[in-house]
Parts: C-alpha cells; sequence; structure tokens
C-alpha cells in the first residue's frame, strides 16, 4: 500500500471521528446553555477550547452567543474543525484513497458529505439543532458500519482503525483537559458532591451518561466519573479502551507487515506503563499533568505512526 | 432510431416494443433515481473556470444507442486499420521520417508542432507500442456514412463513463438485457491491465507492476483515474509519491520505495519530468525520463504521441493510413480545411457561418465556433482571430448528423450523438471494447457533444450477432 493511501485513510477516519465527537461536544454545550443561561458563555468557551478552536472563535467573533458558536463549530469556513470543514476533509482523504475502499465505505462517506453540505447549507434554527447534530451522528455510524461489514481486514483497515480510535482518545482526553478542575474540590473534600449539571454534560460529551448510571448506579463522585473516562476498559471512549485498540491495530500492522516499529512500542508503553496505574494514584499526581502527559503521548504517537508507515517523504 | 421513411431500423425493435409497452413515470421515476446512484458512486465532472461548478454531474440518458452487430464489424474494423497506421505513422516520424521524405505530410508540421517531441527520436518504446490506449471519435451522418472525427492518442477520458452506464442500466432495467443480447464491456478494465503488462520495460523481471498517475483529486477525471486503478488492482499514484530509486521508478509505499514497470499516465508530456521538461511542474517525477530511455519503465501512452492526434495532422490521416497500411482508409475522414493554407483560408473566411472552426490543439469544445449557431458579434470577433493567427485553426463543414432519441418529459425526442470506441494496444494485439461512449447534444438541435458545454451520455449497445 502507498503511504500516501495509509496516510489518507488515517485521516479520514480522524475526521470523521472528530466530526461525530464535536456534534457531542455541541450538543452538550447546548443543553446547559438552553438549562443556565448565566454560565452559557463560559460553557460555550470550554466547547471551543475542547475542540482547539478557541483562539479562531475570538479573532472571528469575540463574544459567546450560543448561535454565533453553534454556527462557528457547524459551518464556519474560517474553523478548520467545523463539522462542515471537517466532513469536506474526510471526503477529500476518501477521495484519496479511493482504491483502498471498498464501494459501500466510499459510498458511505460520500452520501455523508452530500448530506451535511445540504443540512448545513444555512445556519441551523435553534429548534432544528438536535434533528441536525442526530443526523451527524447518524452519517458516522454509518460509515463505521460500512467499514465494519466491508472492509477487507488488511493494512488498510488497521490505519483507518487507528485513527478512529486516535482521535477518540485525543477527544476524551481533551475534555478532562478543560473540566478537570470541576473533579478536583469533590475529591479534597471527600462528601460534598460535584455539579450534577456540569458532571452530566462531561459524561454526555461522550454519549456515556446511561452507561454511568448502569454501571455506578446513583453515586456521583468525581473519582468515578475519571476512573470511568481513564481506565474503565468497557467504555469505547475510555483512554485505556482506545489505547488498546491503538495498541492492537499497531501490532496488527507490525504482524502484515514484519517489521517492528517505535510506533507499537510507545503505544505499548501508553496502555501498559501510563495507563497501568489505580485512578487514586493519578488524582495525587495531579490529573491536569496526567491528562497533559497523554495528550503529549498520543500527539507523539501520532507523529510516529507517519514516519514509520512513510504518509509523507 | 428511424429509418428516413420514418420505419424503426432493426436494432432498435426490441427495445421500441419494450419501450411502447411501459409506463412512461416509471421509467421518469428510474431517470431520477439514475442521477442519484451516479452522485452517490461520485462520479462527477469539475467544470474549468465556473465559481460553483465546482462538481456537477454529466447527465445520463436512460435510453440506449443501438448498434448492430454487422454495423459494429464494420466499424471496428476501420478503427483497428487506423490505431495501426497511427502507431506506425509515430514510429517513422520518431524515426527514420520515411512519411516526410515521401513529400506525403509536410516537414513543417512536425517540426513546427509543439506536441512532436525530439527527445523520443531514435527511441524505441517498449514493445514498439506508443498508442496503448486510444479513443477515436465517430459520428454517424446516414444509414451507412460514418466519419472520423478526431484520434485520441494522448489520455483520451470517458471510459469510466461508458463502464458505469451500463452499470446503471443493469441496475435500472434488468429485464431489458434478458430479452435483447447486448455484448458485454465490462471486462475494459482487466484487458487494459493485460495489455499494459504485455508491454512490460527490458527491466521488468517478474511479474510487471503497473500504476496510474494522476494529476490527484482536484482533476477534472480524476474520477476515472481513481476507478480504473481501483479496477485494475493498481496503485493509484500522483507526483509526490514518486522517486527515481536505482535507475527505477520507485513509489513510496508504506514499507518503502517499490519499482513500477508499467505507468498508465493521465498527465500531459509537459508535466511528465521537471528535469527534462517543465521545471515548475509538481505532477510528475524528476528524472523519469532518464529511467524511460534506458528502458527502465513503460511510459503509456508513450511521451511525443499527442503529434498523432493533432488537428492539423487530422487532415493528413487518410494519407497515412494508406502510406502505411497499403490500404484506403475504411472509415472516411471529414473533409477539412487548413486554415494555414491561403488558399483554405480564404475559403473558410467566405463560408464562415455555414462551417465549424476549431483549434489546431484545442480539446473538450472550448474554443470553436459553431458557424451555424454563431450570432454575427461572435462570428466577427471569429473572424478576427483567425485572420490574427490562420495557423492555429482548421474548418470542417457542419454535418448533417444522425440523431437517436433521448427520453424527455414529452417523451422521446431526438438529438444529435457522437461516438467514442476505446482501443488498447498491445504487442499482443488490438482490444476494442465493443460500443464506447456515446456523448449526446441534450438541448434540441445543438451539435455540441463536450461534457464540459453542457453534453450528456448514454449506454452504448453493440448487439450479439
Amino acid at each position: 500500500m502507498l503511504g500516501k493511501t495509509a496516510g489518507s485513510l488515517f485521516w479520514m477516519a480522524r475526521y470523521l471521528e472528530r466530526s461525530e465527537n464535536n456534534a457531542r461536544l455541541i450538543d452538550a454545550g447546548f443543553r446547559i446553555a438552553l438549562t443556565r443561561s448565566q454560565t452559557a458563555a463560559a460553557e460555550w468557551k470550554s466547547v471551543l477550547v475542547t475542540a482547539g478552536v478557541n483562539q479562531a472563535f475570538q479573532a472571528a467573533h469575540g463574544d459567546y452567543s450560543s448561535a454565533r458558536v453553534i454556527d462557528f463549530l457547524l459551518r464556519d469556513p474560517a474553523n478548520p474543525s467545523s463539522i462542515l470543514s471537517v466532513i469536506r476533509q474526510a471526503r477529500d482523504n476518501a477521495r484519496t484513497a479511493r482504491t483502498a475502499l471498498t464501494r459501500e465505505t466510499w459510498e458511505a462517506v460520500n452520501t455523508s458529505w452530500m448530506t451535511l453540505v445540504a443540512l448545513l447549507k444555512r445556519q441551523v434554527r435553534e429548534d432544528d439543532l438536535p434533528d441536525v447534530l442526530t443526523t451527524i451522528r447518524q452519517q458516522s455510524a454509518q460509515v463505521r458500519g460500512a467499514l465494519n461489514g466491508t472492509m477487507l481486514r488488511n493494512d488498510g483497515y488497521h490505519f483507518a482503525l487507528l485513527g478512529t480510535y486516535l482521535e477518540r482518545a485525543d477527544n476524551t482526553a481533551r475534555i478532562l483537559d478543560v473540566k478537570y478542575y470541576l473533579l478536583l474540590p469533590s475529591v479534597a473534600h471527600i462528601g460534598t458532591s460535584i455539579d450534577n449539571v456540569q458532571w452530566e454534560t462531561i459524561l454526555r460529551s461522550v454519549s456515556a451518561h446511561r452507561a454511568y448510571r448502569w454501571l455506578y448506579g446513583a453515586e456521583i463522585s468525581a473519582l468515578k466519573i475519571a476512573e470511568f473516562l481513564i481506565l474503565y476498559r468497557q467504555m469505547p471512549r475510555s483512554l485505556t479502551f482506545c489505547s488498546e485498540r491503538m495498541e492492537n491495530h499497531l501490532n496488527e500492522l507490525q504482524r502484515h507487515y514484519g517489521e517492528e516499529t517505535e510506533a507499537r512500542r510507545m503505544a505499548y508503553a501508553l496502555v501498559h506503563d501510563k495507563l497501568n496505574a489505580p485512578i487514586q494514584s493519578i488524582f495525587d499526581g495531579g490529573l491536569h499533568q496526567y491528562v497533559t502527559g497523554f495528550l503529549r503521548d498520543t500527539a507523539n504517537l501520532a507523529r510516529q505512526v507517519e514516519r514509520d508507515y512513510r504518509f509523507v517523504e | 432510431m428511424n429509418s428516413q421513411e420514418g420505419e424503426t431500423r432493426p436494432p432498435y425493435r426490441e427495445y421500441c416494443g419494450w419501450f411502447e409497452a411501459e409506463d412512461v413515470a416509471r421509467i421518469q421515476h428510474k431517470a431520477v433515481q439514475a442521477e442519484a446512484l451516479f452522485r452517490t458512486t461520485g462520479i462527477t465532472f469539475n467544470v474549468y473556470g465556473a465559481v460553483d461548478g465546482d462538481e456537477r454531474l454529466i447527465p445520463f440518458d436512460v435510453v440506449p444507442r443501438i448498434i448492430s452487430a454487422s454495423e459494429w464489424r464494420r466499424l471496428s474494423r476501420g478503427i483497428e486499420q487506423r490505431v495501426r497506421a497511427l502507431n506506425a505513422f509515430l514510429y517513422d516520424i520518431y524515426h527514420r521520417q520515411e512519411i516526410l521524405r515521401a513529400g506525403r505530410v509536410p516537414t513543417d508540421l512536425i517540426a513546427g508542432n509543439a506536441a512532436f517531441l525530439p527527445m523520443m527520436m531514435g527511441l524505441d518504446p517498449p514493445g514498439g507500442i506508443y498508442t496503448h490506449i486510444s479513443g477515436t471519435d465517430i459520428v454517424r451522418t446516414g444509414a451507412n456514412e460514418f466519419y472520423v472525427l478526431e484520434d485520441n492518442a494522448r489520455t483520451p477520458s470517458g471510459v469510466s463513463y461508458m463502464l458505469e452506464n451500463r452499470e446503471t442500466m443493469l441496475q435500472m432495467f434488468p429485464e431489458l438485457f434478458a430479452k435483447v443480447p447486448v455484448r458485454e464491456v465490462s471486462d475494459y478494465p482487466i484487458n487494459l491491465l493485460k495489455s499494459l503488462a504485455a508491454c512490460a520495460p527490458p527491466a521488468c523481471g517478474g511479474t510487471p507492476t503497473v500504476a496510474v498517475l494522476t494529476p490527484g483529486i482536484h482533476n477534472s477525471a480524476y474520477y476515472e483515474h481513481s476507478f480504473l486503478a481501483d479496477h485494475m488492482g493498481a496503485e493509484l499514484v500522483e507526483g509526490h509519491d514518486l522517486r527515481v530509486v536505482d535507475g527505477r521508478v520507485a513509489m513510496r509505499t508504506t514499507q518503502g520505495y517499490k519499482a513500477i514497470d508499467v505507468l498508465y499516465r493521465r498527465v500531459d508530456d509537459d508535466f511528465l519530468d521537471p528535469l527534462n521538461f517543465r521545471p515548475d511542474s509538481m505532477l510528475g517525477v524528476p528524472g523519469i525520463w532518464d529511467v524511460y530511455r534506458a528502458g527502465g519503465i513503460t511510459i503509456a501512452n508513450a511521451p511525443g504521441t499527442g503529434i498523432a492526434d493533432d488537428k492539423a495532422l487530422y487532415s493528413y490521416m487518410p494519407d497515412i493510413i494508406e502510406f502505411y497500411t497499403g490500404e484506403k482508409a475504411l472509415l472516411p475522414n471529414v473533409p477539412t480545411w487548413r486554415c494555414s493554407e491561403p488558399e483554405h483560408l480564404r475559403e473558410v473566411l467566405d463560408r464562415l457561418p455555414e462551417l465549424v472552426v476549431k483549434e489546431v490543439h484545442g480539446s473538450g469544445g472550448y474554443g470553436m465556433l459553431v458557424g451555424p449557431a454563431a450570432s454575427k458579434k461572435e462570428l466577427a470577433a471569429f473572424r478576427a482571430k483567425l485572420e490574427a493567427n490562420p495557423g492555429n485553426y482548421i474548418a470542417q463543414p457542419t454535418l448533417s448528423l444522425s440523431t437517436v432519441p433521448i427520453f424527455t418529459k414529452k417523451g422521446l425526442a431526438p438529438r444529435h450523438v457522437d461516438l467514442r470506441p476505446f482501443v488498447l494496444m498491445s504487442p499482443q494485439g488490438i482490444t476494442i471494447t465493443p460500443g464506447g461512449l456515446t456523448r449526446v447534444a441534450m438541448t434540441r438541435g445543438s451539435l455540441v457533444v463536450n461534457s464540459s458545454q453542457g453534453g450528456g451520455t448514454k449506454d452504448t449497445w453493440v448487439l450479439e450477432d
């Protein structure tokens, strides 16, 4: 497989995952903005920071009104991470890697792009927003279904899934990075409950508020939430789950090519050192430092994959 | 579809029987479905110079164009003769130039031609093949009258439409194919792969590695490039995926550089090698020319083939065919005035409102004048262009092209069409896919079938014997 093709599959999957993640962030932010208008601006800011586009937003707009932020996140061409920008980049990468995709997968990506371009042609009205966000997530699910159902389990598949999990791990870590301070006081003062709406937002932004209840019942504790998002192996957006998947796909690639890579070694270290710690010790060492370290490690891992598999010259 | 007496011509009889029994609303519905299918598949076309026209569909018509077995036999014999002659002409032009010595083609036309590549002189392309892939544009003017409009010997496009049109028809109207015996076209990609592999260079050891070179996703024909690579199971490469390694052109794979034996390039000669041709080109591979010279790679089509599909040279095709094959051309040329010749120019200027004038190096229907359809102002402007640079133009009479039916909201309606069969050539022989791409002028009375000018396409059926 061409290095460029491998890179395009990796990035196609990253962008698709990003579009879905951003839809979830908007959904969570929108809920808070509706129910707590006094904290709406702060909440939107943290959504923008999580998406990594706060500076771009500030430069273009400045004031955090819901309508502006939502439009910026959904369709602003000045925002390289807007849903519209991201789906276009996903499709461009899919076109570049067209020969490595099944017809079903390509058509799912292309349909996704066509649907979202039509959907986001005009500014979305607030009462239409929930439907629009649902459509974005459904489109993403269709692509995933086509990919899982029709792609040969060869190198191309593993590059795509590697991209998916890397992007997802990065997203969950960013949410923690922005919201970590909410989790801190309640750990220090055992027994004080954390802000209900805030923790729901965190869980909602990874589509896991229900799953948390199944697992922990009514017990809401910062330690448990952090453990759930960082270490819980069955939670498909936790750092551990994503990192184990990354390690697995890098193992498969190593088997496929019969060539030891530095990236695989790094993923191994991520799973078996970094994430192999009880949650209390992660808090003791500083949650923020821990998450920042994780973000740095995954960024390095992404660069190493690019080098090991010659995505670019 | 109908003869001059108004009767349905024999190849259309079965189809018409089916059509008359069909509900028009159902066909209308299918036509809409077909369009959605094309969009989902991503068979889109970029129109240069259009702001909002980033990606458009070429209109697809659901009524097939039908060619009888005997008509096809005649056409394919004529096409094969023509492609053989073109290849022999190219070999000659880049070697001893007998045809120039014999005075059958003027030397100026070659020496002063931008498409002539002096660097190809004396070079033997692997297998002796120049035109691995070509497309011959043919029009029909009567029951037994066909003319060749032009020979496309550089990088003819449209073959993916030929294949996707058939695929769409099979999905929309499967029952039709049980009624009418239509010859298959779907083995084109495999034939292309075999044909290219049969032209592997001396440096190739083992099974030849074939790759398709594209300018990238923003090129108007990108869909076709990826389609062909996909269906051949070949890699689709861009210039920046390639470099010269140990005397071979190699592509950057996830495991390092791997040599390519045959490169089906869909970029023009000028952009192939920035070291040897245009230094500003980002599309090609620095040093590929030196590898080619040394027999390290096959480039398809060979560099310099453009000289053979030059529109000024076109008018000499009957002579060229006779010179190399010893036979008369089986398919006639359209009579052509070469504006570079003063007498021809005078006649063209006199009869401008009734002629079609084309640029010698133009393609895609850009920069041409259709006299009968032009306004006085357009005629005057073109007259000025012609007088300023006559050598840049040729002119042809407006042919009374035959029509075939298309499906409109008001039922069937006649439109003008042309036909581009695709021809593969290797040392093992010539393969012509039965049928080809039928392009259709979607506006009533229009003669311009180019997709960049709003033309459409339809499936082309060659009937079994």
